[in-house]
């Protein structure tokens, strides 16, 4: 079944017929064992990526790590719910090192999220610092390559 | 100077590949979509990459000795051992330009004017040049679509005679993707087995093999050793096209004839390459398992796409092309690539621009992306609709 969720994952176009013959399994296998993904809660959903930088410029990202204080008995989980349900909010993560949680912020200025981690971020109780680091280019964004592919440069010979 | 009278009518007579023509003017198409190359699309793994840059960083930049560092011929041992369970010694072993030049050395080596080469066809395009410019002539035999694409103990036998010097054994198959088994090979070696007749078995694609079976290589057979130059490289299995490195392997007498034109012709294959090989051999068995898992998934994906769309191919097990079956079309298969070309910007190679025996298929390779060839299959999708509704004939 992990292979199934591999090609998903990379290929989440392909008709369940497509992904069948590639894997040696019938349509209706691929079909059930996608909506048993679903299901379970394990396909989460699909989305386009999709390179904002080359459609606007008002479309501004930002990581920005928090250092937490766990509750007794919830840890970290009170607080990351909080910021996940903030609409700007696109990932939090809870992260080892120096900071506890990472969370991804997109907004349409700089301006926007430094105004959402001074006004809504650090006020939190839990949270006792913040460093915001803003995202100036992506160049890989979930193993797809965001700058300009290399060209195919491969020879036009017969062989 | 009258260059016609001068220059060596042999290679004057070879025609350049007709293909030559097709290939120009797609590459001056916008928006084509091409399924014509015959070449890995990954990058050859990093390791690889990175010794290679070493050897060059510590100045390992002289000639090697002619037949290749011992410790590459070292791991070619050991790997044909591992993976092929075949015994050779460093001293039957010489390090080439590409698999290409092996070919052009064993043919040099081995035939006499006059002498009779057994090519089985459709297949790659140099073994019939090579041949005739080292004087010999090519005796082909047509493999059919039935048999898989291999080449059978009775079509061998048909094609035998007095000056039979060679027979050229291509397979895994470019560009049927065809496989011999072992049961096959048996019995091709029950035909050679007693006679005066060497076998050039080119194994280049020995890597990328996709049944339970993986490849087995006819010098592994018994009996087979003696007669069997082996030419393999790195190019298809490896990611190494561009550092053209390849190997030959041969019993010493026949070794040390192809030594001899290796140091006359080429002197030593290129050192930096040949570091990055040791590297390809010690270290990325991994990698070579990923990319054929990778092409196995293509492969699957485009033959049945391909059949859904009424081009069917026998299940090509080997290399990374698929032998599709446009006879269904009604166009012959320069009828067919042209007028997919002009009319859909999707560039497939001709069957017959691997021999006539390719008439009625076109090779289709896999080397690219699951997104590229989906793109093209749905303009291949069109291109059979416009043959449906006889827009094309």
């Amino acid at each position: 079944m992990e292979k199934l969720l591999h090609l998903i994952e990379k290929q989440p176009m392909l008709t369940p017929a497509q992904m069948a013959a590639m894997l040696d399994m019938t349509e209706e296998e691929v079909s059930s064992a996608i909506e048993k993904f679903k299901k379970d809660g394990i396909i989460k959903g699909y989305r386009a990526l999709i390179d904002w930088e080359k459609v606007t410029q008002n479309h501004v990202k930002a990581l920005i790590e928090l250092r937490v204080t766990p509750k007794k008995g919830r840890g970290f989980e009170e607080i990351a719910q909080v910021i996940a349900d903030m609409d700007e909010v696109s990932a939090v993560t809870l992260i080892s090192g120096g900071y506890d949680l990472l969370v991804e912020i997109t907004a349409k200025s700089f301006q926007e999220i430094a105004m959402l981690v001074a006004k809504r971020l650090s006020p939190l109780d839990d949270v006792y610092g913040t460093k915001t680091n803003f995202v100036l280019r992506s160049y890989k964004v979930n193993g797809v390559p965001f700058v300009d592919e290399d060209k195919d440069e491969r020879g036009f010979n017969l062989i | 100077m009258d260059y016609g009278k001068v220059l060596n009518p042999v290679i004057v007579k070879e025609k350049p590949s007709g293909i030559r023509r097709f290939f120009d003017i797609a590459s001056t198409m916008e928006d084509c979509i091409v399924l014509g190359v015959g070449e890995p699309d990954f990058k050859t793994p990093w390791s690889i990459r990175e010794a290679g840059i070493t050897s060059l960083e510590k100045g390992r930049t002289f000639y090697t000795s002619n037949s290749g560092l011992m410790p590459l011929r070292e791991e070619i041992c050991r790997y044909l051992k591992r993976r092929f369970d075949l015994s050779y010694e460093t001293d039957e072993v010489m390090v080439t330009v590409g698999g290409s030049e092996g070919i052009d050395a064993c043919m040099r080596a081995v035939l006499c004017p006059g002498d009779e080469v057994i090519v089985p066809f459709p297949s790659y395009v140099s073994y019939g040049p090579m041949a005739r410019l080292a004087g010999a002539n090519v005796v082909p035999v047509n493999t059919k679509a039935e048999n898989s694409f291999r080449i059978t103990a009775e079509e061998l036998k048909a094609a035998i005679t007095e000056k039979t010097k060679l027979l050229v054994l291509p397979y895994p198959s470019n560009p049927t993707g065809a496989v011999m088994r072992k049961e096959h090979l048996e019995e091709i070696a029950a035909v050679l087995r007693g006679t005066d007749i060497f076998v050039m078995s080119d194994e280049i694609y020995a890597e990328l093999t996709y049944g339970d079976v993986r490849h087995v290589s006819i010098a592994s057979i018994d009996g087979m050793k003696e007669r069997t130059i082996l030419i393999n490289g790195f190019s298809k299995s490896h990611a190494m096209t561009g550092w053209r490195l390849g190997y030959a392997c041969a019993p010493k007498p026949v070794l040390q004839q192809m030594i001899k034109i290796h140091q006359f012709a080429i002197m030593s294959a290129p050192t930096t390459s040949q570091y990055a090989a040791i590297a390809a051999l010690s270290q990325c068995d991994e990698q070579v398992e990923e990319m054929r898992t990778q092409y196995n998934l293509r492969r699957k994906f485009l033959t049945s796409e391909l059949k859904r769309l009424g081009l069917p191919s026998y299940d090509a097990e080997g290399t990374f092309y698929v032998f599709a079956d446009i006879r269904a079309s009604g166009l012959s298969s320069e009828e067919f690539c042209e007028k997919l070309m002009y009319s859909r910007r999707v560039v497939v190679v001709p069957g017959t621009a691997f021999g006539d025996a390719g008439e009625g298929f076109v090779r289709i390779s896999y080397s690219y992306s699951i997104d590229h060839i989906q793109q093209a299959l749905v303009r291949i999708e069109a291109f059979m609709q416009d043959i449906k509704d006889g827009k094309i004939q």
